[in-house]
């Protein structure tokens, strides 16, 4: 097979930054690409860049990419709009945000094979139905006839697959197309994609920041790290041989061991319990008849897909959304339903971490002023004192002193993260709950998080309830665990005994589909019936 | 450093600081006492009447200035008090919610249902003329517009996870008005007043055209449009210096907020 795309030296810059820096690369036809690296790391650029598109302020200085004999770097708009009209195609992170909500899912997809001509505008509705049907949607006719919001996020992202396959392209680009789903609405969208480029016999290049994915989609793999390629090679290398130390880290994230060295004693009075409670939004119950428990110097993790009513419960033992019924007890004592009626020492031994440090830190505050606050309101500190222990926190947090100074808005989101758990450290509390702390961070970001949160719990014996969908950092950092499914606590119980031995249906299915860098990981998963059309039962409305 | 782009704005601020030090030092560069009759009726403009005088001889140039007083006061006065009311009320009912945010809410839709001038001129007619009685009026209305655009700003900053952190601390509503949610307001706070300043002096100088503001003998720019509006039928133009003026606070106010809008709203910040 001859090669079909073919990426030299390119360097690519914004003003005087280096977004990609000296990349070169070939792909052939019927061949998949990983791109991997964190955030920032230029692998969207390079992707886009590979089908001949720039973002605005961006521009090559130097290389070439050469797609089946056309020099994209030099081509005419006309001659690039002919070429991805017919020979390449892009599939976005987000469809739900990449659909115009005011057309039916079938006119949309074939908006563009009507306009280069290639189906007649009377066929349209027939041609997304055959195509929607290939891609396994449930009942593809009504389908076609759907807007977008009456889709789910897993099946508008296979949506934009079929738009992605009507003018039958040859390289086929994946921006991240399964990072905001859930796992096992993830692990059929993976299964499309991979029979759809197995029968299109195209090239496909796919970004991503999971290598567990990567290397499950990937016959090679391209590490970048800060615009530079780090490492390439075939998937089962970079796995079991990586060369580089960025790379080796990488992998080894996977693999690290437990943090888990102790079992907190079961004591007879737990350090805080919800029983039986029962909550809502407006008119709309969402977690019906719940109960959890968790002692001192325990860390429960509750796992669930979105929806899943994990994130209310949360909300309700914080105080943020008052329990329809049932009661919230922290060492016996009934807690008040909403915060604005709980007693100050109350709100001091209950912190609440949020998933979005960006938006968990008010711009217009610097940091002293954050972290300043707590210690005023819960110990009432001043004058020198209050300095002493500004600068103690930072310590904990490995977070330099000067950046004290700083707005929020000169931080990176690992260390805005940081800021937000020193502020609830400040507080010295008993119990705090993280809702999805980790979730916007990178790979490796979010282990040093870990790892800080898991030295500070041992420090100062605070129970953690843990929000998360990710089972990897679950079976690694929690005591036990409570799966939840639709607003119902599915299964409890210590983490290991789960993970070796689940006992409702839900719970196998969700630790199956979470992805996994073993060879043949997906094989297994598609001949053992994990995905395909019988689990759309959830996923239609 | 003066460039094509930000000359205009410039020139705006320069005759604002010029049209204001007149209105502040009115008595020192004012040639005549404004009351005062020192020339013939309908005197032809020249080198010791500037613009003339007005129909019973009162030097015009000294009257503009002492008008500038009366509209830029009011105006600043109403702005302030206004911004003041209406910028509190509106990030409280953001913050709480229920029935405080409905109330306020439909007090101010119901307000602003009615014209702005025929509010004023009832609401005059009925609490009687006087400089009080016109600040409070115009502050209410003025209030109301406050109140509209900074509610909406409010309610997105109100639903960042911040002021819930803030609730969780059990941090006082004035904490959070003053320190959560101000700062982060004040590109459209400043914008705001500007535009409600340059819209205040527009509407004093109505109200006072239409013989409902300041009465006689004092008077501000839109009364001295009014006493002069006959020198136009016998062919002087001195009505003309007192509109120009209301025209040009108008028009470089206006400039000055367009700037300011501009340099901030892109990045939605002020660094």
């Amino acid at each position: 097979m001859t090669t079909f795309l073919r990426v030299s030296d390119l360097t690519v810059k914004a003003k005087d930054n280096f977004i990609l820096d000296g990349i070169s690369f070939e792909l052939e036809k019927g061949k998949v690409l990983g791109l991997i690296g964190e955030s920032g790391a230029g692998k969207s650029t390079l992707a886009l860049a590979a089908i001949g598109y720039l973002k605005p302020g961006l521009e090559i200085s130097s290389g070439s990419v050469v797609l089946d004999d056309n020099d994209l770097t030099i081509a005419s708009d006309s001659a690039l709009r002919q070429l991805r009209q017919s020979k390449v195609a892009y599939v976005a992170q987000s469809a739900a945000a990449s659909f115009n909500p005011f057309f039916r899912l079938g006119y949309q997809v074939t908006e563009l094979v009507i306009l280069s001509g290639f189906i007649e505008k009377s066929d349209r509705y027939k041609v997304a139905t055959d195509l929607f049907a290939r891609l396994q949607l449930p009942s593809p006719k009504v389908f076609a006839r759907k807007y977008p919001h009456q889709a789910s996020g897993g099946q508008l992202q296979r949506a934009m697959i079929a738009m992605a396959l009507l003018n039958d392209p040859d390289l086929i680009v994946f921006d991240e197309p399964t990072t905001a789903l859930d796992v096992t609405t993830q692990l059929d969208v993976l299964s499309v994609i991979r029979q759809v480029v197995a029968e299109q016999g195209c090239a496909a290049l796919y970004v991503s920041h999971d290598l567990a994915v990567v290397s499950q989609m990937c016959d090679s793999i391209l590490v970048l790290r800060h615009g530079k390629m780090v490492e390439m090679n075939a998937t089962r290398s970079i796995i079991d041989q990586p060369q580089d130390s960025y790379t080796r880290s990488l992998v080894a994230h996977r693999k690290v061991g437990d943090f888990l060295t102790d079992t907190p004693q079961a004591d007879d009075a737990p350090l805080i319990s919800a029983e039986n409670i029962t909550l809502g939004y407006g008119k709309v119950q969402i977690v019906p008849n719940a109960s959890i428990a968790l002692n001192e110097n325990e860390i429960l993790a509750i796992v669930g897909e979105s929806g899943s009513g994990k994130t209310t419960v949360a909300r309700a033992i914080a105080g943020l959304l008052e329990p329809w019924s049932g009661t919230i007890k922290l060492r016996g004592t009934t807690l008040q339903g909403n915060v604005d009626n709980r007693s100050q020492n109350h709100r001091q031994h209950i912190q609440f971490i949020h998933q979005l440090p960006d938006v968990a830190l008010n711009p217009r505050q610097t940091i002293r002023t954050a972290l300043m606050r707590p210690l005023q309101v819960f110990k009432g500190l001043d004058g020198a004192a209050l300095n002493t222990r500004l600068n103690a926190l930072m310590d904990e947090v490995e977070l330099p002193r000067d950046l004290l100074g700083r707005y929020p808005g000169a931080l990176s989101g690992g260390q805005k993260q940081r800021v937000c758990i020193a502020r609830c450290l400040a507080a010295e509390p008993d119990l705090l709950i993280c809702d999805e702390v980790t979730a916007a961070l990178d790979p490796l970001v979010e282990d040093s998080i870990l790892a800080l949160l898991w030295r500070l719990k041992e420090e100062h014996r605070m129970a953690i309830i843990f929000i998360t969908h990710n089972l990897g950092v679950t079976r690694r950092f929690a005591h036990s665990v409570t799966i939840m499914e639709h607003g119902k606590i599915v299964e409890s119980g210590p983490t290991a005994q789960i993970f070796a031995d689940p006992q409702q249906a839900y719970t196998c299915r969700l630790l199956a589909s979470e992805p996994s860098t073993d060879a043949g990981w997906i094989n297994a998963r598609e001949l053992s019936g994990a995905t395909g059309p019988r689990k759309h039962r959830h996923d239609s409305l | 450093m003066i460039t094509r782009k930000n000359i205009g704005v410039l020139t705006s601020l320069i005759i604002l600081a010029i049209l204001g030090f007149c209105a502040i030092a009115a008595p020192l560069v004012s040639p005549f006492s404004p009351q005062e009759i020192v020339a013939n009726p309908f005197q032809e403009p020249n080198g010791e009447f500037l613009l003339g005088a007005d129909s019973i001889g009162r030097d015009l140039l000294s009257r503009t200035i002492y008008a500038l007083r009366y509209t830029l006061g009011i105006s600043l006065a109403v702005t302030l008090i206004a911004c003041l009311f209406g910028t509190t009320l509106a990030i409280t009912a953001a913050l709480k919610g229920g029935w405080i945010d409905i109330i306020l809410g439909r007090t101010v839709d119901a307000i602003m249902a009615i014209p702005q001038i025929i509010f004023a001129l009832i609401a005059l007619a009925a609490a009687g003329v006087s400089l009080w009685s016109l600040i409070a009026i115009m502050t209410v209305l003025e209030a109301t517009l406050f109140y509209r655009i900074l509610r909406a700003s409010a309610g997105d900053i109100a639903a960042m996870d911040y002021i819930e952190i803030s609730r969780l601390r059990g941090d006082s509503l004035s904490w959070n008005v003053f320190h959560e949610i101000l700062p982060n307001l004040a590109p459209t706070l400043i914008a705001e007043f500007g535009m409600r300043f340059a819209f205040a002096s527009l509407f004093i100088s109505s109200l006072s055209f239409l013989g409902v503001g300041i009465q006689p003998p004092s008077a501000d720019l839109g009364a001295l449009v009014r006493e002069n509006v006959l020198a136009i039928s016998i062919g002087r133009f001195s009505p003309l210096a007192p509109a120009i003026c209301i025209a040009v606070i108008a028009v470089s106010t206006n400039s000055v907020v367009d700037w300011f809008i501009r340099k901030y709203s892109i990045r939605g910040e002020l660094s």
